[in-house]
């Protein structure tokens, strides 16, 4: 499905320094029986961001008014567990266009990467100094800019490159998917699928 | 070139390779669920676009449904919208559909393999992160989002860079009571839920190479929880006696030339790996879990570590702690249970039945135990009929329950309440993941049944 486009980016960052952030705490298992694709962000964090009686949970960084914007900065692993693609979805719906994280597992960043979410590895080093900088002025700009590949830190101007595949990097700048490539080759699919054994 | 079996499989499945992007990558076999297909047929639709292959689409319902009274209409309307959504597009696009009352139905990852559309070399997806139970087989399968799921609906292909290339040994005899799972959850709780992300696993040396089916399918669902896309293990005799004769497994002539296509599925012996490890099968007791993920695990008499002795920082750490409600150095020995969960794709099979009931044979269900025992499929239900496991499980106590994912991932009523502790043979521990607030261990079948007949966790050497 298409997607804003992804240029460069300039915002506030919501921080949350913990490590093996799950497919679960994003969106938790019960929010995934829906058929369409809408309202997940308003479950985000369902179990960390309210208690049981739908009331929100103050110590929980969303929560917490002094901190907003369109990135979220995560800790090591972040994403880990389910497929669900649900996931990648609340983080969108929930107004974040770009995660930040030292290390990501493997579907989420896929996920992430066909939703219009931009994920940015950087070294712990970097992770570490936002988090610092946040901590210190929650009014903290990061500027990601996906043409040039860096991610910023406004106040300091503390830079990291990223990493990104080419292809993947065309997709978010123009806000196509991976569909309306492979839309394209059908006829070298099919005759490929006919030369399978099975 | 020398090539692994994992690039044997790969490299034979990429239709286009695109300068620097990912490869253009051949599905052989696609599983779809109600879960995360509708807003994949959503697209479809949206698009004005056909499914291109439906016969190598296979739809199952599982992770909503049930596992009492499944003759009955579906009581959660959600549940019951998306089961019937999965049931009109499979009807729509010409795809099978076993729903709920099939007789073919159940979990995903249980009910591909029974039925032989699994198979060495094949190339297979699912909405799933455990698709990567398949690679038992020999073959390359692993889970994807809905988007892809789309993009396969309708073009057989996904867009996938390949991954880097592990490979980890395990040699030796495992010590009694020591089960494929615990030889899993050693394997996570050595390389940590991340330590093999951004490779995929082959699993290698004489443990694997002696385990049956089902015990390489529970190694390879649970590659996933140490952040690897998936596992595999060359196809070999084993492989080829589960599969023969096996409902749409390939028959006669056809059959014998794909069974000497599968014998040269190997890694060449001059082949290389990004990374090898290599671990000892004697080191490897039964295995419980202390914390909120599934490399937080520890052999069952062991104390649970400190802080410092685990990777993941000590806030996720005493976060995780906190939520269990242990300390650190207490022994997992001798710990409250209330749930007992025997099920899920990573030990619903006929094997982990027959291992429960090896252990509550002559015993007696303890009385604080709710024990929520659900097969995989009918088949597998049947077959602990047919070999007299009900009577085993039903004299001590037991009742079992009927085919789906049930309290893995708590989508449908069987949800352990807040607080309570469960000893779990499925693959996640997370917060939450069994009901909200619930507390998970997770082990293997045999310290599932040592827990529900002593009410404690135990260790299960005690009672073989």
């Amino acid at each position: 499905m298409a997607y804003d486009k992804f240029t460069t980016l300039t915002s506030t960052a919501v921080p949350l320094p913990l490590e093996n952030v799950d497919t679960d705490q994003i969106i938790p298992a019960r929010f995934l029986k829906a058929t369409k694709r809408e309202g997940f962000g308003d479950n985000l964090f369902r179990d960390w961001r309210y208690n049981n009686d739908d009331t929100p949970k103050e110590s929980f960084v969303l929560n917490n008014p002094i901190y907003s914007g369109k990135i979220l900065v995560g800790g090591k692993n972040f994403g880990s567990g389910s497929s669900r693609e649900h996931a990648a979805w609340a983080v969108y719906d929930y107004g974040f266009r770009c995660v930040v994280s030292s290390f990501f597992a493997d579907i989420f960043r896929n996920n992430c990467l066909n939703v219009g979410v931009l994920p940015v590895q950087v070294s712990p080093e970097f992770s570490e100094q936002i988090f610092e900088e946040i901590y210190k002025d929650p009014n903290t700009e990061i500027e990601v800019n996906l043409p040039k590949q860096t991610i910023t830190i406004k106040s300091t101007g503390a830079q990291e490159s990223f990493e990104i595949n080419s292809y993947k990097k065309e997709n978010m700048l123009n806000g196509f998917d991976d569909i309306d490539y492979l839309q394209n080759m059908k006829g070298e699919i099919e005759s490929f699928a006919n030369d399978l054994m099975l | 070139m020398s090539k692994t079996l994992f690039d044997k499989v790969w490299d034979s499945h990429v239709v286009r390779k695109i300068e620097g992007g990912p490869d253009v990558f051949f599905i052989d076999r696609h599983f779809i669920h109600e879960v995360t297909s509708p807003v994949a047929f959503l697209g479809l639709k949206s698009r004005g676009l056909s499914v291109l292959y439906p016969e190598r689409t296979f739809a199952t319902a599982d992770h909503n449904t049930p596992t009492i009274n499944q003759h009955l209409p579906v009581e959660d309307p959600l549940s019951a919208n998306q089961l019937k959504a999965l049931e009109d597009n499979s009807n729509e696009y010409g795809i099978s559909h076993w729903g709920l009352g099939h007789k073919k139905n159940g979990i995903v990852h249980v009910v591909g393999p029974e039925n032989g559309i699994t198979f060495p070399g094949a190339t297979i997806v699912c909405g799933d992160s455990h698709t990567s139970t398949h690679g038992a087989f020999g073959a390359i399968a692993f889970g994807i989002g809905t988007s892809e799921v789309e993009m396969v609906l309708s073009t057989q292909c996904i867009m996938q860079p390949k991954p880097k290339k592990m490979r980890i040994n395990v040699n030796g005899q495992l010590g009694k009571g020591v089960t494929p799972k615990d030889v899993a959850l050693y394997i996570i709780s050595q390389l940590s839920t991340s330590g093999a992300t951004g490779y995929f696993v082959e699993y290698a040396g004489d443990v694997f190479e002696n385990m049956t089916m089902e015990g390489r399918m529970t190694v390879c669902n649970l590659s996933i929880e140490m952040g690897a896309r998936g596992g595999m293990i060359a196809p070999d005799e084993t492989t080829f006696a589960y599969l023969k004769d096996k409902p749409l497994s390939l028959k006669g002539e056809a059959w014998d030339k794909a069974v000497e296509h599968w014998k040269t599925l190997k890694t060449d012996a001059d082949a290389t790996f990004d990374k090898e490890l290599t671990f000892n099968a004697s080191d490897i007791e039964p295995m419980i879990t202390y914390g909120t993920n599934p490399g937080m695990g520890i052999g069952i008499s062991k104390n649970i570590p400190n802080a410092e002795a685990v990777e993941g920082g000590v806030a996720t750490y005493n976060k995780s702690l906190n939520y269990m409600g242990y300390k650190e150095n207490d022994a997992m020995i001798g710990k409250k249970v209330d749930y007992v969960f025997l099920g899920s794709c990573t030990n619903g099979r006929i094997e982990d039945f027959r291992a429960f009931a090896s252990i509550v044979k002559g015993r007696k269900k303890a009385e604080n135990i709710t024990a929520w025992l659900v097969p995989g499929s009918h088949e597998v239900q049947d077959k602990i009929k047919e070999e007299g496991l009900l009577d085993i499980i039903n004299e001590a106590g037991f009742v079992l329950r009927q085919p789906g994912c049930s309290a893995c991932l708590a989508m449908n009523d069987d949800k352990v309440p807040a607080g309570k502790y469960a000893v779990s043979t499925s693959n996640r521990n997370f917060e939450g993941r069994q009901g909200p607030g619930s507390r998970t261990l997770l082990a293997s079948p045999l310290v599932a049944a040592a827990a529900a007949v002593t009410g404690v966790v135990t260790d299960p050497r005690e009672l073989i």
